[in-house]
C-alpha cells in the first residue's frame, strides 16, 4: 500500500530536479504567504466582492493585466535559463529534456498567456471608455473569458510541478506531439490548457466585436472611432474567424491522444501534415491578433504626443482590412519545406509580401504623423519611437523569409528566430509596455513615475538589440533553433554569450519596470484632473480611475479625437449645457463566471490525467452553471442620481 | 444609438421557443443522418460526400435561421460582412487545406 502511494507520488509529481524543488518550495511559500495575507487582513470578502465576482470590465482588464504579467515573469525566466544554458557550448545547466520542455512553455507562454491577455486587458480598459459605453455588450461573458483563461493559464502552468510538462514546443507539431512518440501527461496539459483559455479568447472576440458595433456614443459612427477601438474591431474579426481552427485542431489531437483516434497519425490514414496546416490556419492570423491591436495603441500614443491628429486616418483603417483579409491566406509559409508543390509555394510567397505593402503604409503614416509634431518624450511616447525602426527590422526580415527558395536556407535556424522575437518584441512587448504606461494613470489614478519609465525603456530596449541583432547572424552561421547545446570550435560562442548578456539586461529592464510599478504605488503622482496626457480620445474626458459607470452622462460625439474637440470649444468659451443625471442602468457582480472556470479547470485536470471519474463531474459542474445563469433575471441594478452626484463631486466633477 | 444605454434586456415570455426545438431536433437529425450514410451505408465515395455536403449545407442554414438570428438586426450590413468574410475563411481553409496537402492526399 504505502509503495504504492509512494510510486504514484513519483509520478504525479515532478521529481528529480534541484530547480523544481526550488520552484516546489516557493510555490509553497507563496500561496501560504497570499493566503495568510489576505486572511490577516480580512480580505477575503474584499477580494470576493470588488475582484472575483467583478463584471466591470476596468477591473476585468485590471486582472487581465495582473495575470499577464505574472505570465511574463514565468516566460521570461524560462527565456533566461535557456540563454544561460546556451552561453558557452556543452554546459549542463539543463539537460536536453528539460530544456525542451522550457522552449515549449516559453513559446506558448508568451503567445497564449501573455500577448495575448496583456492586450485583452489593454482593450477591456480602455475601449468602452473611447467609444463612451457604461461597458461591453456581454459583461457576464466578458468575466467568464477573463475565468477561462485564468484557469487555462494555471493548468498549463501547474504542468512543471506535477505530470510534467509538454516539450513540443508551442507549435507542436504531429507526429511528435502525439501518444506514440510523446507519452505521458505534459502534452494533454498544453491541450487542455489551451483550450480552455482559448474559449475565453473566442468569446472576447465576439463580445467586443458587438460592443465596438453596437455601444457607441451618439454621432460616433464607425469612422470617427479612435484608432484603437478600429483595431480592436478588426482584431475581434480576426480572432472570431481563427479561433475556431485551432480549437478543432486542438480536439482533434486530444481525441488523437486521449481516445485512440488518428487523425495525425500516418497509421490508420490520418495526416501528421495536416496539423501544421491547421495550427498555422491559427496561428498567422493570430500574430495579427496580437499586433493590429498594439498598431491601434501606437496610434493612438503618436498622435497624443505629436499633439496632432493622425496622419491618413481612412488609410490605417483600410491597411488593417487589408492585413485582416491577407492574414488568412498567408499561413503556408510557416512550412515552406514541409514538400509543397512549387505553385503552392509560389502563392503564399506572394501573398505573405503583399502584407508587408498595408503594414508599411501604416509605418509611413506614423512618421508623417510625428512630422513637424510638437514632440513630447514621455515614456509611452518612447516605446512608440522605438518600435518604428526595430518593429521595421523584423517586418524586413520577415519580406526575407517569405521568399520560399531562400526560406530553405533561413527555416527553423536562428535567423527565424531573430525575425519573430524582432516583431513581437517590437511590436507585441513594447506596444503593451507602452499602453501600460499610457493608460496607467486611467487604471489606477496615479501616474508611473517617468525617471525609472525612462530607464527601464532604455535598458530594456538596448539590451533587445543587444540579445536579436547578433542572433540574425548566428543563424546564418548556421545555428539551428531548438538545440540544447553545442560544440565549441563552430565560432559560436561569442554572439551566444552577446546574446545572454543582453537577455538578462531585458530581464533587469523588467525588474526595474516591476519596480517602478510598486514605487509608484506608494509615491506616484495623483492624477487629479482624469487627463494627465492632454489626451484626444473619450477616455481621459473622465475621472482616473473611471467611476463604475463610466459617464455620469453619455458624450456625444461629432468629430473625430471626440474629447480634443471638446477641450477646443471649451477653450473658445462653449462650455455646454449642464444636463441634469438620470439613474445608471448597471449589470450586477455575479460568482458564476468564476465558479464555472473552477469547474472548468477539474474538467481540464481530469482529462489531463485521463481520471474520467474527475473530468465527468467536473462538466456537469459546468452545465450546472450554465443552468443556474438561465435562470437568473435579476442581473441589473440601477445607480441612483444621489449615488451619482456623490461620486460626481468626490472628483470634482459635478456639473 | 440608443443600444449604448445599456437597456434592460426585455424579458418578454414569448411562449414555448418552438423555434429553437424543431432547429435542435433538425440538427441532431441531419447530424445522425449523415454518420448513418457515412458508416452505415457502402456508397461509392463521390455519392456519400455528396450527400453529406448537401445534409451540412442545409444545416448551415438551420443554424443561421433557428438560432443565429440572421433575419434580425439593426443593421443588416453587419450579417452580410459577416456571411462574405466567413465564406473567404471557409474557402481559404478548404480550398486551401486540399491544394496544399494534395500531393499527400
Amino acid at each position: 500500500m504505502i509503495d504504492s502511494i509512494k510510486s504514484f507520488m513519483g509520478w504525479f509529481f515532478v521529481t528529480g530536479d534541484p530547480m523544481i524543488y526550488g520552484a516546489d518550495a516557493s510555490i509553497a511559500l507563496a500561496s501560504i504567504g497570499i493566503v495568510a495575507v489576505l486572511t490577516y487582513f480580512k480580505k477575503w470578502k474584499w477580494l470576493w466582492q470588488e475582484w472575483l465576482t467583478s463584471v466591470d470590465h476596468k477591473k476585468i482588464g485590471i486582472m487581465y493585466i495582473i495575470a499577464a504579467l505574472l505570465m511574463l515573469f514565468r516566460g521570461g525566466v524560462d527565456a533566461l535559463m535557456m540563454r544561460t544554458q546556451l552561453t558557452l557550448p556543452n554546459l549542463h545547466f539543463l539537460d536536453a529534456e528539460h530544456y525542451n520542455q522550457v522552449f515549449t512553455t516559453h513559446g506558448t507562454i508568451m503567445i497564449i498567456f501573455v500577448a495575448m491577455p496583456f492586450i485583452f486587458g489593454l482593450m477591456n480598459i480602455a475601449v468602452p471608455l473611447q467609444i463612451g459605453a457604461r461597458d461591453v455588450a456581454f459583461p457576464f461573458l466578458n468575466a467568464l473569458s477573463f475565468w477561462l483563461f485564468f484557469v487555462g493559464a494555471m493548468l498549463f502552468n501547474l504542468s512543471f510541478v506535477i505530470g510534467g510538462s509538454p516539450d513540443a514546443g508551442w507549435s507542436s507539431y504531429a507526429p511528435y506531439a502525439d501518444v506514440e512518440m510523446n507519452p505521458g501527461v505534459g502534452q494533454n496539459y498544453y491541450l487542455l490548457g489551451v483550450q480552455i483559455s482559448g474559449i475565453g479568447s473566442l468569446a472576447t472576440g465576439i463580445n467586443f466585436l458587438v460592443t465596438i458595433l453596437k455601444m457607441r456614443a451618439p454621432g460616433m459612427t464607425l469612422f470617427k472611432m479612435p484608432m484603437f477601438t478600429w483595431s480592436i474591431l478588426i482584431t475581434s474579426v480576426i480572432v472570431v474567424f481563427a479561433f475556431p481552427a485551432f480549437t478543432v485542431a486542438l480536439a482533434l489531437m486530444t481525441i488523437d491522444r486521449l481516445f485512440g483516434a488518428h487523425f495525425f497519425t500516418i497509421a490508420a490514414g490520418g495526416s501528421p501534415m495536416l496539423w501544421a496546416n491547421l495550427f498555422w490556419f491559427w496561428g498567422h492570423p493570430e500574430v495579427y491578433i496580437v499586433l493590429l491591436p498594439v498598431f491601434g495603441i501606437f496610434s493612438e500614443v503618436i498622435a497624443t504626443f505629436a499633439h496632432k491628429t493622425l496622419f491618413g486616418y481612412a488609410v490605417m483603417v483600410w491597411s488593417m482590412v487589408a492585413i485582416s483579409l491577407l492574414s488568412f491566406i498567408t499561413w503556408l509559409h510557416h512550412f515552406f519545406t514541409m514538400g509543397n508543390t512549387a505553385p503552392v509555394n509560389a502563392f503564399f510567397s506572394i501573398s505573405t509580401m503583399l502584407i508587408a505593402i498595408p503594414t508599411g503604409v501604416k509605418i509611413f503614416n506614423w512618421l508623417f504623423t510625428l512630422n513637424k509634431g510638437r514632440i513630447q518624450f514621455t515614456t509611452p511616447m518612447l516605446w512608440a519611437l522605438a518600435f518604428i525602426p526595430n518593429f521595421t527590422i523584423g517586418g524586413v526580415t520577415g519580406v526575407m523569409l517569405a521568399m520560399a527558395p531562400a526560406d530553405y536556407q533561413y527555416h527553423n535556424s536562428y535567423f527565424l528566430v531573430a525575425h519573430f522575437h524582432s516583431t513581437l518584441i517590437a511590436g507585441t512587448v513594447f506596444g503593451i509596455f507602452c499602453g501600460l504606461h499610457y493608460w496607467w494613470p486611467k487604471m489606477f489614478g496615479y501616474m508611473l513615475d517617468e525617471t525609472k519609465g525612462k530607464w527601464s525603456f532604455w535598458i530594456f530596449m538596448i539590451s533587445f538589440n543587444v540579445c536579436f541583432m547578433p542572433m540574425y547572424f548566428l543563424g546564418l552561421m548556421g545555428m539551428t533553433r531548438r538545440m540544447y547545446t553545442y560544440p565549441a570550435g563552430l565560432g559560436w560562442t561569442p554572439i551566444n554569450v552577446v546574446m545572454t548578456i543582453g537577455a538578462f539586461g531585458m530581464g533587469a529592464g523588467f525588474v526595474l519596470m516591476a519596480y517602478n510599478i510598486i514605487w509608484s504605488a506608494m509615491h506616484g503622482k495623483k492624477d487629479a484632473t482624469g487627463d494627465p496626457w492632454n489626451g484626444r480620445t473619450l477616455e481621459w474626458s473622465t475621472a482616473s480611475p473611471a467611476a463604475e459607470y463610466n459617464f455620469a452622462h453619455i458624450p456625444e460625439v461629432s468629430e473625430r479625437d471626440a474629447f480634443a474637440v471638446t477641450k477646443e470649444k471649451r477653450k473658445a468659451g462653449n462650455a455646454g449645457t449642464v444636463k441634469s443625471y438620470a439613474p445608471i442602468h448597471m449589470p450586477n457582480n455575479t460568482g458564476i463566471p468564476v465558479i464555472m472556470a473552477s469547474f472548468m479547470f477539474v474538467a481540464g485536470f481530469g482529462c489531463v490525467f485521463e481520471w474520467y471519474w474527475m473530468a465527468i463531474p467536473g462538466v456537469i459542474g459546468v452545465i450546472a452553471c450554465m443552468i443556474a445563469r438561465s435562470f437568473v433575471y435579476n442581473d441589473h441594478h440601477y445607480i441612483s442620481v444621489e449615488e451619482i452626484k456623490r461620486t460626481e463631486a468626490a472628483t470634482g466633477r459635478l456639473s | 444609438m440608443d443600444e449604448n444605454q445599456n437597456q434592460m434586456s426585455e424579458q418578454v415570455r414569448a411562449g414555448f421557443p418552438w423555434k429553437q426545438v424543431i432547429g435542435l431536433l433538425l440538427s441532431l437529425a441531419l447530424t445522425f443522418i449523415a454518420l448513418w450514410i457515412a458508416v452505415g451505408l457502402s456508397l461509392p465515395v463521390h455519392v456519400t460526400l455528396t450527400i453529406i455536403v448537401g445534409l451540412a449545407i442545409f444545416q448551415a442554414f438551420i443554424q443561421l435561421f433557428m438560432f443565429m438570428h440572421v433575419t434580425e438586426g439593426t443593421e443588416p450590413v453587419h450579417q452580410l460582412i459577416g456571411i462574405l468574410f466567413g465564406i473567404y475563411v471557409a474557402f481559404a481553409v478548404v480550398g486551401g487545406t486540399l491544394w496544399i496537402l494534395a500531393y499527400a492526399l
